[in-house]
């Protein structure tokens, strides 16, 4: 069996037999109380600080930013996002229940998952990083993966009051909601190459732009 | 890839020579240098982040066993299956295994430097699964039957026009007059027809930047987001990966993410950093119904308590060989190996053996530049000193080395005769080279004055100096 040669090898170089299990349960309360390493004081700020420097790194990273005043305003920041960028009044919704409310009338939009030819999609997120500007994306039935890939213009709701210092700030968030989740991106800025002359170029793969909604009053 | 480290003097004078390589090389050095240097400034924690990084990768390498046990138990936990392999054949195996039971035809690959390691391209080419790579560097190496010369940006040795010249030759269904007047184009182009690939792939392959004991989970990072849509969409997920990527917990794996991309390239996080933890779940709308994570030894166990252990720590940002002054000057291929710069130098023998390898651990000038920015502290000068000690021992340094070394060594224990020696040959070389300054030729020194001149002394030894002043002085 490979995996009892490969542990034997390991373990000869380790100079040592499989661990002892006074040694094994010291390593599973680490991994229980799983500690945190240096968490950077950049983000380490009060609540208006925090959301004020997430929005500047996500447009740091050439994600763009508006923030408006309560979730009703999220349909119509959406149809003018898209007017903006020239793009077909056209969006589909993850099936989040924050979303579901919305009144998207003025918009040709359907809940769901998005295929390869949608241009745009609504999503929300779980969590946003003050830190580097970053967006935790957990998998689930209300939130499709599809969603934050397909669509050339991927938008996304975020409630300030999700908005965090740190990742492990995020994970921590995460961690009360119960086992981890299958997929969970953790997104900075739209999807970019340098793979040509090292020259940076938005929308490889993924979203060529990212607009991210922060919704300021209570939801 | 095919290995061809024996041929790296041929293949360093050859990429001197080579104009479109040069003016890659010129273009991306500079670059990869401010980037790094401008994302450290940034973060002032940083030092302290690497001392912890260097702990973590330290830790998890001493308890390795049981960091890979937890690790497989808590993916077999999620619904996901490990594929243990000693050897890399045991993993192309392992693979094709998986592409067969799928009923797999194309299957589309993230970037991976494991699977380049193994030369799985080739060998499930060779069983009628057709891989098609995505990461856009790859891809267009793929078109062009290239290896990477880089492990985050294996295509940069390519030029523009290079770029669309194959697109043109292989892209072949598109009206053979468009125009290209932007790099937005190329990109664009590879875009439209990756999609179709992605779509259609049974099976996707990716590799992984950390495994994670504490949830079974394997973490990507990319830019593009081209390995989230290949472990996303099709049925089959496989993830190629090796047994040093094991980090106990989460927070283990954001310290180190936090070193990583600022070494890479400079950003303070990549675009797309993803966490993925066994199959699709009940209600899930998407994502793959089977996980598979392949985990590759290939030799890595054997570094375990040897002085080469310090090298199961890389996180493979790739800061070595961007810092680099022999990378600098001759590229990636000329390595002739999966891993090229100073961390190659000292993988590479590990993985096909001193014989094969031993230029590479010769191919430094012990700067100093790629410890210095490595972000978990690996002595990679010392460790290939180590390669040179190894090859030395068993006699596989050419003669006329050994012949030299072995002068030097009976001249170095015995002072007197080396002061006298020196002395001798300073003054001679002193006198002899008094009105050029320096030597276009000397005997038995033929490989360094061929390439260039050797300065001829300005006066006497160091020891005559010093003896001379300590004199004066009293």
């Amino acid at each position: 069996m490979p995996r009892q040669a490969m542990l034997a090898a390991i373990r000869r170089g380790l100079k040592r037999g499989p661990l002892a299990a006074d040694a094994q349960a010291m390593l599973l309360g680490r991994m229980a109380h799983h500690p945190r390493h240096t968490v950077p004081g950049r983000g380490q700020l009060p609540p208006a600080g925090r959301v004020a420097l997430f929005a500047q790194m996500v447009e740091r990273e050439f994600g763009t930013v508006a923030r408006l005043p309560a979730l009703a305003d999220v349909p119509g920041a959406v149809a003018t996002y898209l007017k903006t960028q020239n793009q077909p009044p056209a969006l589909v919704v993850s099936p989040h229940p924050v979303l579901a409310g919305l009144d998207f009338s003025g918009l040709a939009a359907r809940t769901g998952s998005t295929a390869a030819h949608d241009a745009a999609a609504l999503t929300y997120a779980f969590a946003g990083i003050a830190e580097t500007g970053t967006l935790m994306l957990p998998s689930g039935p209300q939130t499709p993966t599809v969603n934050n890939l397909l669509p050339d213009n991927a938008i996304v709701v975020i409630e300030a009051a999700r908005i965090v210092a740190s990742y492990e700030d995020a994970f921590d968030l995460l961690r009360q909601t119960g086992a981890m989740p299958r997929n969970v991106m953790l997104v900075t800025g739209p999807s970019r190459s340098a793979d040509i002359e090292q020259t940076l170029e938005l929308g490889a793969h993924g979203p060529r732009r990212l607009h991210v909604l922060i919704i300021d009053g209570a939801v | 890839m095919v290995q061809s480290s024996r041929a790296f003097v041929e293949n360093a004078a050859g990429a001197l020579g080579d104009a479109g390589l040069q003016r890659a090389l010129g273009r991306a050095k500079p670059q990869f240098a401010k980037k790094r240097q401008a994302a450290v400034d940034r973060l002032p924690e940083f030092e302290t982040l690497r001392d912890e990084a260097k702990a973590i990768k330290d830790h998890a390498i001493a308890h390795l066993d049981f960091y890979l046990e937890t690790y497989a138990a808590a993916v077999e936990a999620s619904g996901g299956h490990v594929h243990w392999c000693s050897t890399a054949e045991d993993a192309r195996q392992a693979v094709l295994k998986i592409c067969l039971a799928a009923g797999a035809k194309t299957v589309t690959k993230g970037k991976s430097m494991v699977t380049e390691e193994i030369e799985l391209n080739p060998f499930l080419e060779a069983h009628g699964v057709t891989p098609v790579e995505t990461d856009l560097g790859e891809y267009i190496l793929q078109l062009r039957h290239e290896p990477p010369s880089h492990i985050i940006g294996p295509a940069f040795h390519l030029n523009r026009e290079d770029w669309e010249s194959t697109f043109r030759a292989c892209h072949t269904d598109l009206p053979a007059d468009r125009v290209f007047s932007e790099r937005r184009d190329i990109l664009t182009e590879a875009r439209g027809k990756l999609r179709e690939t992605f779509l259609a792939a049974d099976v996707g392959i990716t590799g992984a930047n950390f495994l994670i004991a504490e949830t079974g989970s394997s973490v990507i990072v990319t830019n593009e987001g081209n390995g989230d849509l290949t472990q996303t969409l099709p049925r089959v997920h496989v993830v190629v990966t090796s047994i040093e990527k094991v980090v106990p917990t989460v927070e283990d794996t954001l310290a180190l993410l936090r070193v990583l991309a600022r070494s890479a390239t400079g950003q303070d996080m990549s675009v797309y950093t993803t966490f993925s933890t066994g199959p699709r779940r009940a209600g899930d709308p998407d994502g793959p119904s089977e996980y598979h994570v392949v985990l590759l030894d290939n030799g890595r166990s054997g570094m375990v308590g040897t002085e080469f252990q310090d090298m199961l720590r890389c996180i493979r940002c790739s800061a070595c060989m961007n810092h680099c002054p022999v990378y600098g000057a001759v590229g990636g291929h000329a390595y002739g190996s999966t891993y090229p710069g100073p961390m190659g130098a000292v993988l590479t023998p590990m993985l096909v053996g001193i014989e094969e390898a031993g230029h590479l651990p010769n191919a430094s000038t012990f700067c100093g530049k790629c410890e210095s920015v490595c972000p978990v502290k690996i002595p990679l000068p010392n460790l290939m000193r180590h390669w040179r000690e190894r090859e030395f021992e068993r006699h596989l340094t050419p003669a006329a080395m050994r012949g030299g070394l072995g002068v030097w060594a009976f001249l170095a224990k015995r002072p007197v005769l080396y002061r006298a020696a020196t002395r001798v040959a300073a003054r001679g070389l002193s006198w002899f080279g008094r009105r050029r300054g320096n030597f276009g030729w000397l005997p038995f020194a033929g490989g360094w004055t061929r390439g260039r001149d050797f300065p001829a002394p300005e006066g006497d030894t160091f020891f005559a100096q010093y003896a001379a002043r300590r004199k004066e002085q009293g």
